[in-house]
């Protein structure tokens, strides 16, 4: 789950990692006294979104005069920003982060997450500060440093001392050195506390005088261990969700928006990412990820239905079922009842393998109902391409 | 021959009392599996299809010489059941348990480096050694023995490779789905290196998908390592980067994980890479000439 950059600066602030004065607002009104409270020589006004590269897009404005914050407020609150994270349809402002500007004398970057080879957490860091991590990683390996946290015993003074040294941070700026170990500590605690999957600052800067400061700050968690955090379900905003994708998590469907327009629905993630790449290999798009999941029943099915034809560029339907403890006959009345629930008008293929599936296709071929069954993989996103295109020129 | 497990190999059931425990465990059992144990704290001296269920893993070992366990317990608990296998001195764990939190994967991952327990999983099907022992959710009857091992980050995919072997005469020695979380206890390479080393096996399936960069790794050891041919699959070819792909670890982050790399990574180690998961029996026929 990801949650916007106040609500990780509130986080931050939490755990003892220092963060600008700063406070979200969603209107010019609470600006103007928000800037007012603040009463700093610069101000910063944020776009809060769930998505990088908001600087660029104009999302962040600089200034110093306090009467023009909510002017800014009032020109940014509505608007939307798209950036290279949000696509082409882009997303739209509802509240901004308010903050004290800072004076930068030097910008770091640091970041942790779990080493996937390792399985430990690992601290990533480089004084190529606000520059994007992966492109410090292509061209200039040499300036980006790591340190794995042993997680049995967590963080040492000595993890500290090795990134700060790498850093140089002793010879770019004494004072900072042990604040810097002291904040990768806390940035530790968070992270296991809480169950985080990301925390990202960027940049990390050294002020005029000699402070510290988290200027930005991304924190993503681990869905499996929502259960835990009350406080961090909280921060969830479904604004910044797809509403398909919402009510497919109402329903314990594992659903992902697409461009294309065949709509699948097929049972487990790696043979639903394979289907995806088939329907491209025939020659069309694939409209979406949908697992069902192993447990697939009638209710499912039409869940699932629902959420395909709620696509209104679905030209097209492909479900492919690999029966295992999921049995083919089951998937097969669900799909007619499905079908007769939601009216189904696009052309459908239902493809089934395994546990019970010549009896299913038999139900479905028996059913009267307009879908075609098949059997092999490739014959049937074939033949759903060729269905699309037929009905698009028919 | 085959690869970890056979037709005597004793196993015990954690979470056996459950929905989903009592019926796979049943499930393995009539597949031919020694099931020689169950464990649920609380229901010991009950019975499960006439599978004995003890309290702890300890005592289940003690009375029955368990070595291997099959994990079906809630995510929460899952950490724990599988460091409880560790301690009762069972060498093989296989977790089945989707949604473990990463955290807790990544305090058991530390823990078990430090015993002689092996991991398969968490997030995965399971084992099979065709004809002989099954261990985890798959449908057995696909199987049949045969000479290709198969390795897989996948559960239905894997089916799928499976039956087309099984259809083409092949049919398999071990099968091993090694889970789709980003922390998983064995990875590719460990199982190649068993694969290489098992006579019967004359071909290694490999499917991967997105997220992280295991199968680059396990392309540089297949450039050392591997005489017999392997034959690749790799998943998410048309997946959005940044997009959780229903698998805690299919995701592409930072321009890292990409199907594409991947497929590079393989082929340029020898690595026959199918791009259509229809043609995966096909292509491991012609790698061992027709």
């Amino acid at each position: 789950m990801n949650i916007h950059e106040f609500q990780a600066k509130e986080l931050f602030a939490q755990f003892g990692v220092p963060v600008p004065r700063g406070k979200a607002i969603k209107t010019p009104r609470a600006a103007e006294k928000w800037a007012a409270a603040l009463d700093a020589p610069v101000y910063v006004v944020k776009a809060q979104i769930h998505a990088g590269g908001r600087g660029k897009a104009g999302g962040v404005k600089i200034t110093k005069q306090r009467e023009e914050v909510p002017l800014l407020t009032r020109e940014l609150i509505g608007k939307t920003l798209v950036t290279h994270q949000t696509g082409p349809k882009g997303r739209k402002v509802r509240r901004l982060l308010i903050e004290e500007g800072a004076g930068i004398d030097k910008e770091l970057y640091l970041s942790l997450l779990v080493d996937r080879d390792s399985g430990c957490p690992t601290f990533l860091a480089s004084t190529e500060g606000g520059m994007e991590i992966e492109e410090v990683a292509e061209k200039t390996p040499e300036k980006l440093f790591r340190e794995t946290i042993d997680p049995a015993v967590g963080f040492q003074g000595y993890n500290g001392r090795n990134l700060a040294f790498a850093l140089g941070l002793p010879s770019l700026e004494k004072a900072v050195v042990t604040p810097f170990i002291h904040m990768l500590g806390n940035l530790y605690r968070l992270f296991m506390e809480k169950n985080a999957s990301l925390v990202e600052i960027n940049p990390l800067v050294i002020t005029t005088d000699k402070q510290l400061v988290a200027l930005d700050g991304k924190v993503t968690f681990d869905d499996n261990a929502l259960f835990k955090h009350q406080d961090v379900q909280a921060f969830r905003d479904l604004h910044e969700e797809e509403p398909l994708e919402i009510e497919a998590g109402a329903h314990n469907l594992n659903y992902v928006k697409l461009d294309g327009d065949i709509g699948c629905m097929v049972n487990g993630a790696g043979l639903a990412m394979a289907t995806m790449d088939v329907i491209k290999l025939a020659g069309a798009e694939p409209a979406n990820f949908l697992d069902v999941g192993g447990g697939a029943t009638k209710e499912t099915v039409a869940a699932g239905f629902r959420i395909l034809l709620k696509d209104r560029k679905v030209k097209g339907i492909f479900i492919n079922i690999f029966g295992g403890i999921v049995r083919c006959e089951r998937i097969a009345h669900g799909v007619i009842e499905a079908s007769k629930e939601v009216g189904m008008t696009l052309p459908v293929v239902v493809r089934l393998q395994g546990t019970n599936a010549e009896e299913g296709r038999k139900i479905l071929l028996d059913s009267g109902l307009k879908v075609d069954v098949a059997t092999d993989l490739w014959a049937a996103a074939q033949k759903i391409v060729a269905m699309k295109r037929k009905r698009k020129r028919g | 021959m085959s690869i970890l497990v056979n037709k005597s190999t004793r196993v015990v059931v954690q979470g056996i009392t459950g929905k989903e425990g009592s019926f796979h465990a049943t499930q393995c059992q009539a597949y031919g599996t020694q099931v020689v144990a169950g464990v649920t704290p609380g229901k010991a001296g009950q019975e499960v299809e006439g599978i004995p269920v003890f309290h702890t893993v300890r005592d289940a070992v003690k009375e029955t010489e368990a070595t291997t366990s099959l994990i079906f317990v809630p995510p929460p608990f899952s950490a724990d059941a599988i460091l409880e296998a560790a301690n009762a001195g069972i060498w093989l764990v296989v977790c089945i348990t989707e949604g473990i939190p990463v955290n807790d994967m990544v305090r058991v991952k530390r823990a078990l480096a430090s015993t002689q327990t092996r991991l398969i999983g968490p997030n995965c099907p399971g084992i099979i050694t065709a004809d002989e022992c099954k261990i985890g959710i798959m449908p057995g009857f696909i199987h049949k023995k045969g000479k290709v091992g198969v390795i897989s980050r996948s559960g239905t995919l894997t089916y799928e490779a499976v039956n087309q072997l099984t259809n083409l005469g092949l049919g398999e020695t071990t099968c091993v789905g090694i889970g789709g979380d980003p922390i998983i206890g064995t990875g590719y390479i460990d199982l190649l290196q068993m694969f290489e080393h098992d006579e019967e096996t004359k071909a290694v399936v490999m499917i991967g998908e997105i997220g992280g960069d295991a199968e680059e790794k396990a392309a540089e050891f297949i450039k050392r390592e591997m005489t017999k041919p392997v034959i690749g699959f790799i998943a998410g070819m048309t997946a959005p980067p940044g997009r959780r792909m229903g698998h805690a670890g299919a995701i592409i982050t930072g321009g890292q994980g990409t199907a594409k790399e991947k497929v590079a990574a393989l082929e340029a180690v020898g690595v026959r890479v199918v791009r259509n998961p229809a043609e995966i029996g096909e292509t491991v026929k012609a790698a061992l000439g027709g």
